[in-house]
């Protein structure tokens, strides 16, 4: 029973994988979608699961990366991986300015540093009309491809997508298991008991913030290559909000669960919009009752009856 | 030898002198243990040691090192290391990963190294296990290695701590009342296992409320009374110091 249960949201996120191979069109642009936020998720997990802090500005750095690729492919021919070494060049560097100073203070000032920063780019990427061709966004961004090889078929872009995921999962498993992935979890166990044993807190949740950057820049690039286009509202603050629910209903500090809260977020607008008017409340409901009954998300179901249903 | 010798530290808290102009040595090897009533100040002594907050006068030395304003985990790392009264585990690691953490210091490596996981970083990581289980052992936890550390009873918590702290290698151990929260058979193995990391050569300086443990444990014990040290010596010496009786027990037992 209790394996039935941790199996059932590993099997919807395969089977609706599967079905959008087999069904193609609109499906398997909402899992083309979900595997790209899915990879933004792994890195803010990092950062948040891992290292237990708060970032509400990731997706700046989603969208110095986007854009970046965005205004190099279409504007000046280059290179998709070309741009995209400059966009994670760029988002490191602004994830440092921001995150050097803050995150040696305790308490919320980096959350409300990296919610500034999140607001900053947006502002930007609306105002700086020359570059960034304002509302209107910029079309004409170069597809998903290589070495002048491009990816036409939407199916062969989930792939590529999905071997994207399955390669960061690899690395943030390997991060956590680590020295390094020790030292964070100790940093969000007890900040004092890390420094009495010799851990440079600042340093490496420095370090952690650095390593989600790099993933939502990542995350930024593909979505602008697989869309084809880009617009400040993608990278809004409705990406953060998106992005926290997926990593709570996934399972927030786990290895799959940014996996299974991608997928399995991105497919509920389709199942309640059935209800028609009361679909938010639904959402909003099914939300609240997970987070109730399951504080570790969708990988965590297999715990849940484990100790009279705590942790 | 001296390996901690504490000269003048004060600290003031606005008008509360909570440790004041306080001298102490503690000799390499062996027990040492402070004690004194509620409020006498041993806490924030002990946070002045380990680095967690600064004196406003005084200097601390640490195996002939100036020690006074660096940061706490700048002291670990020169072989200082602290447990705390309230446990501080990390509970969402294993009971395992907690001791590993331990090793941070004696290990290197971070992003890159994770992600090459290397020949040379697999065999540091089957090092660091090797010596985690081998430190669960010593605390009698070997059992509950894969368990997640906030599943454990009270006192193994303390021992888990404790055991953590040894990973870090120190030359002096500070232990921030061990047996608080403990009962009385959970304390006398404490006590055991204090004696066994000063025979194993790590010096132990030790907070502690339990008289019983620190009579049995200690080799030298300081007495603190309101932010001053109103004794020092072998237990039995101390035990008869009427400055001593008078702090714990009122001034008219004298």
């Amino acid at each position: 029973m209790r394996r039935g249960l941790a199996a059932l949201p590993w099997a919807v996120a395969c089977a609706m994988l599967a079905y959008a191979f087999i069904a193609g069109g609109y499906f398997v642009t909402i899992m083309s979608f979900a595997m790209i936020y899915a990879v933004f998720i792994i890195g803010l997990n990092v950062f948040m699961g891992f290292a237990g802090q708060v970032s509400f500005g990731h997706n700046a750095f989603a969208a110095l990366s986007g854009y970046t690729s965005a205004v190099l492919t279409a504007t000046y021919n280059w290179e998709p991986i070309a741009a995209f070494a400059v966009g994670l060049g760029l988002a490191l560097l602004v994830a440092l300015v921001v995150g050097w100073p803050t995150l040696r203070l305790k308490g919320h000032y980096l959350a409300m540093a990296t919610l500034a920063i999140g607001l900053i780019v947006y502002e930007i990427a609306i105002q700086w009309q020359s570059m960034t061709q304002g509302y209107m966004g910029i079309s004409g961004i170069a597809p998903l491809g290589i070495g002048g090889y491009e990816i036409v078929s939407e199916r062969v872009k989930l792939f590529v997508l999905m071997m994207f995921v399955v390669l960061s999962t690899f690395a943030a498993a390997r991060l956590r298991a680590s020295r390094f992935g020790r030292a964070l979890a100790a940093i969000a166990g007890s900040e004092d008991a890390a420094r009495a044993l010799g851990i440079e807190v600042a340093r490496y949740k420095l370090a952690a913030f650095l390593v989600s950057a790099a993933y939502a820049a990542l995350a930024g690039s593909l979505f602008v290559h697989v869309v084809e286009f880009v617009s400040p509202e993608v990278f809004g603050l409705h990406m953060v909000v998106l992005a926290f629910t997926m990593l709570y209903v996934g399972g927030i500090g786990t290895i799959g669960g940014p996996i299974l809260g991608a997928v399995i977020v991105s497919l509920l607008p389709e199942v309640f919009r059935g209800l028609k008017d009361y679909q938010d409340l639904f959402y909003g409901a099914g939300l609240i009752l997970l987070l109730i009954y399951a504080p570790k998300g969708l990988a965590g179901l297999g715990n849940l009856m484990s100790r009279g249903g705590k942790t | 030898m001296t390996l901690l010798s504490l000269q003048g530290i004060t600290r003031r808290y606005g008008g509360l002198v909570a440790v004041d102009t306080i001298d102490l040595e503690v000799a390499e090897g062996g027990v040492t243990a402070v004690i004194g009533p509620n409020g006498a100040g041993k806490t924030t002594l002990f946070n002045l040691i380990s680095g967690f907050q600064t004196p406003n006068a005084g200097r601390i030395v640490f195996a002939g090192e100036d020690i006074t304003a660096r940061l706490p985990e700048q002291i670990a790392a020169s072989g200082l290391v602290r447990t705390f009264q309230l446990v501080q585990l990390f509970q969402n690691l294993s009971v395992l990963e907690n001791i590993q953490v331990g090793c941070h210091l004696h290990t290197r490596g971070g992003v890159f190294s994770a992600l090459m996981r290397s020949r040379g970083t697999r065999q540091t990581e089957r090092e660091v296990e090797t010596r985690a289980r081998e430190l669960l052992d010593f605390v009698g936890l070997e059992g509950a290695a894969e368990a997640e550390a906030s599943a454990l009873a009270y006192g193994q918590q303390r021992l888990l701590e404790i055991a953590r702290a040894l990973a870090a290698k120190p030359k002096l151990l500070l232990l921030d009342e061990p047996a608080a929260g403990l009962s009385a058979d959970e304390s006398k193995r404490l006590s055991a296992a204090i004696r066994a990391i000063a025979a194993r050569g790590t010096t132990v300086l030790l907070i502690e409320h339990d008289m019983k443990l620190v009579m049995n444990t200690a080799d030298t014990i300081a007495v603190l009374d309101f932010g001053r040290k109103i004794a020092e010596g072998a237990p039995a010496a101390v035990r008869e110091n009427s400055a001593v009786i008078a702090a714990y027990l009122g001034v008219g037992h004298a």
